[in-house]
């Protein structure tokens, strides 16, 4: 009776001024009005010095002419090209850094994080030295260092280090290496890989499906990799194996041939990899030390070979803490990239600024600049919570 | 058998030699198994091979005490370089002959931040540390110091109204008026000074003569950036951390969007937009000094990464806190600022020292938008013609300066983290 006597309760009157509820609409009220007020004063501000300065607004100026080199293209340049295809040159250019990236820095960071609990004290102690080395200084610094390194401790083209036999220079002009003559099989070889891929993830699902239906085990990772592996060589050899390479040569003052990683490209991802290596190895140690003994005791007992017990019990377990920290790294990584302007990489970053000082178009540019970001970011967290949602741990 | 001791008296056995003092350790840690032993062995030789190189080239054949450049080639490392810079590189283009000013401005801030680290510090006396300590140090780094009339009322008014919430329940009576007629001495000067009747008006001290920022250089700037950045961004990352925590949806909203934002974007184009877009903001005439404005996009930048970790700290609070400090009919800036925030801070304080080296080498991307931070010089002693060629030395010179800033706060986090963790730990 009590009970239901104090849920039926009549609300108590209070005075307006006293009712949270409207108190807090005040509040709210008044900030978003503050907030509102400073960005119109801001705005006006802004419209009035554009048009002081007589400065062009709108995306108007994308479709002109952009009239400035980039060094390092993915994808066919020339300062004829639009300020678009600038800025989407330098869009790809900073993914393929922060691809590249975020691949080798989750495999050197996982050595040396487990490289520190290796019962070998020389190991662990080395492992954790690199580890205090990279955190502690700036990643701008490891830029400048590796950057300078390349272009002033090597040697010219004509003194190039080279190495494997005479097929990889090393210069201060970058890294050359042989690569195979451009084919037209090779666009069916990708065809084919992605074919690979997507009959590698179906038989993944087939096998896992019919193991939980008759118990009987398929060797899942040694099929997939055939599949992947051998249907863009089937593919090759069915175009007649064509096999001739472009070599490097040294011609005049520098290098004909083959393919070239520019100085600034390999500075920066030596330095991004490097340092970010050194935070992926605390997170996978703390992901692994997180593990509570009995695991991989329990998992033994139950008869796993220890390579079934790691794939089975212990990493599932040990990315479930893993993945939110990794998650950001990555993000760090890509908004990292960024400092590629400082040693001259042309990536997002870098082409927008030359836009900005051309055409004065600040806000506009840097709409851009954070738009590509955020894209990045938001794509790369989702991409992440999905899989963390994945691992996560089922509880009732 | 009648001459066997009795069991009791016998001395147990020494354990076997290849089991205790150097001989055992190196058996259980270097070679445990096959495996292991070859990895030490091969790990051995590699740290003596980089040893010996780097032994040579930075000790045995390196040049202390060229005077020009051209001496120095050939040898080993050219730290004769860094005996004829390091001054630049500490204090930038700061005039030569008062570089005594940012040499205690340095000190200075190191005292402000050593003391600080000190747990019986945390009280009023941190206040009492930074008062003084900020001003000693921008009074050295000026030369001047200007304070307007305009600033003391408006700082008695906040004074007053902090007062006033936070003690609203527990003052006396004579502690309120205080705290009233604070608040009406603001409220009253603010308002005859915007009407004019006040005159503009400040407090001039002005020992030593005036150096303008732009001449600003070297670890100082780095360290200003980083510590005012920090001190700055905490009030207002806990605001921002409140707002997303808070049950009112505009406000959340607005918190949530704003830390996204910033946290989506790499600070680098934060930099650019303060140095490009911020001028534009303004109204037309009105110019703001560089340094500050890569201070505030500092200060904007680090906000929201620390609004993040002390929501950590919020969410880690059971909820019984909040509904006990409801219960005693506490308001809610009485609610956090003496049941809530002391508690959710205490938890925090280790990541949030990782957000403050983060933030110290984060400082070094001001180079950018043209600021000689400590990076920022190191990088332009590289430009003199006579001294070209040697990066390296420089290089690692500032990497050892950042490596025992970053490396101490690092260990006093972890010092502090085993501190705080005493009561749970068992």
């Amino acid at each position: 009776m009590a009970v239901e006597s104090l849920g039926s309760a009549p609300r108590v009157k209070v005075a307006p001024w006293n009712d949270p509820v409207i108190r807090g609409w005040v509040f709210q009220i008044v900030v978003v009005g503050l907030v509102g007020f400073l960005a119109w004063y801001l705005v006006s501000n802004t419209i009035d010095n554009l048009q002081r300065q007589k400065i062009a607004s709108g995306f108007h100026y994308l479709e002109r002419e952009a009239g400035f080199e980039i060094g390092d293209t993915m994808i066919e340049y020339s300062p004829a090209s639009t300020y678009a295809r600038a800025i989407w040159v330098g869009i790809l250019n900073t993914l393929r850094v922060a691809v590249l990236g975020i691949l080798l820095s989750t495999l050197l960071g996982t050595i040396i994080g487990v490289g520190r609990l290796s019962p070998n004290w020389l190991l662990s102690r080395i492992c954790s030295w690199y580890v205090e080395a990279f955190r502690n200084v700036p990643l701008l610094l490891w830029l400048f260092l590796f950057y300078k390194l390349i272009s002033e401790a090597f040697p010219g083209p004509r003194q190039a280090i080279s190495l494997l036999w005479s097929s990889v220079f090393l210069s201060n002009r970058g890294v050359y290496f042989p690569v195979p003559m451009a084919d037209p099989i090779h666009k069916w070889m990708g065809v084919a890989l992605l074919v690979g891929i997507l009959g590698a993830w179906m038989l993944a699902r087939w096998g896992k499906k019919r193991q939980e239906a008759t118990g009987q085990p398929f060797p899942t990772v040694s099929a997939s990799l055939g599949v992947i592996i051998g249907l863009p060589a089937i593919v090759w050899l069915a175009g007649g194996a064509p096999h001739h390479m472009s070599w490097p040569e040294l011609k005049g003052f520098n290098f004909a041939g083959g393919t070239v990683i520019q100085p600034e490209f390999t500075a920066l991802l030596v330095g991004l990899v490097l340092y970010t290596s050194a935070f992926v190895a605390e997170i996978v140690r703390s992901g692994i030390l997180a593990l509570h003994k009995g695991q991989s005791e329990a998992a033994a007992a139950l008869g796993l070979s220890r390579s079934q017990a790691m794939r089975l019990v212990l990493l599932p377990q040990a990315l479930r803490v893993i993945v939110p920290p990794m998650t950001s790294q990555y993000l760090n990584i890509t908004k990292n990239s960024s400092l590629a302007i400082a040693i001259g990489y042309p990536d997002l970053v870098a082409s927008v600024n030359v836009t900005i000082n051309q055409t004065g178009q600040a806000i506009e540019n840097i709409l851009i600049i954070m738009a590509a970001y955020l894209s990045v970011s938001l794509s790369i967290s989702a991409f992440m919570n999905w899989y963390n949602k994945r691992i996560a741990l089922r509880e009732r | 058998m009648t001459d066997a001791m009795p069991v009791g008296d016998r001395k147990p056995l020494p354990p076997p030699v290849d089991e205790t003092g150097v001989v055992g350790w190196a058996r259980k840690n270097l070679f445990s198994s096959w495996g292991n032993g070859i990895t030490t062995i091969v790990l051995i030789a590699a740290v003596v091979w980089i040893l010996n190189w780097f032994l040579e080239w930075a000790l045995f054949t390196a040049n202390f005490t060229a005077t020009t450049g051209s001496e120095c080639r050939g040898g080993g490392a050219c730290w004769a370089l860094i005996r004829e810079k390091f001054r630049y590189i500490f204090f930038g283009s700061f005039p030569y002959q008062q570089h005594w000013r940012p040499l205690f401005a340095v000190i200075t801030m190191l005292a402000m931040l050593v003391l600080s680290a000190d747990r019986r510090m945390w009280n009023w006396r941190l206040l009492v540390i930074w008062g003084v300590g900020s001003f000693i140090t921008f009074l050295l780094m000026f030369g001047q110091i200007h304070i307007p009339l305009s600033l003391i009322l408006f700082v008695a008014l906040a004074g007053g109204v902090i007062g006033l919430t936070l003690r609203s329940a527990l003052a006396p009576s004579s502690e309120r008026m205080a705290y009233y007629a604070l608040i009406g001495i603001g409220v009253v000067g603010l308002a005859l000074r915007i009407a004019g009747v006040l005159p503009k008006w400040s407090i001039a001290i002005a020992p030593l003569s005036y150096v303008e920022t732009s001449l600003w250089g070297g670890l100082p700037v780095t360290l200003i950036l980083a510590t005012y950045g920090l001190a700055f961004a905490f009030p207002y990352g806990i605001l921002l951390a409140l707002g997303r925590r808070s049950n009112l949806p505009l406000i959340k909203g607005l918190c949530v969007g704003f830390i996204e934002l910033i946290r989506g974007v790499p600070l680098i184009s934060l930099l650019i937009m303060a140095s490009v877009m911020l001028p534009l903001f303004l109204p037309s005439g009105t110019t703001i000094d560089k340094f500050l404005r890569a201070q505030v996009a500092v200060i904007l930048f680090a906000g929201a990464y620390i609004a993040e970790v002390i929501r950590g700290g919020l969410q880690s609070l059971p909820k019984g806190q909040f509904e006990a400090a409801d219960a005693m009919g506490l308001n809610y800036p009485q609610k956090t600022l003496l049941i809530i925030l002391p508690q959710a801070l205490r938890v925090v304080i280790p990541p949030l020292i990782n957000t403050f080296i983060g933030f110290f080498k984060d400082t070094s991307l001001v180079l950018i938008i043209g600021i000689f931070d400590f990076l920022n010089t190191a990088n332009q002693a590289l430009v003199d013609p006579n001294w070209a060629g040697f990066p390296g030395e420089v290089y690692l010179f500032a990497a050892f300066v950042y490596f025992i800033f970053c490396f101490s706060m690092s260990r006093y986090s972890k010092y502090l983290e085993f501190e705080l963790n005493k009561g749970t730990r068992r």
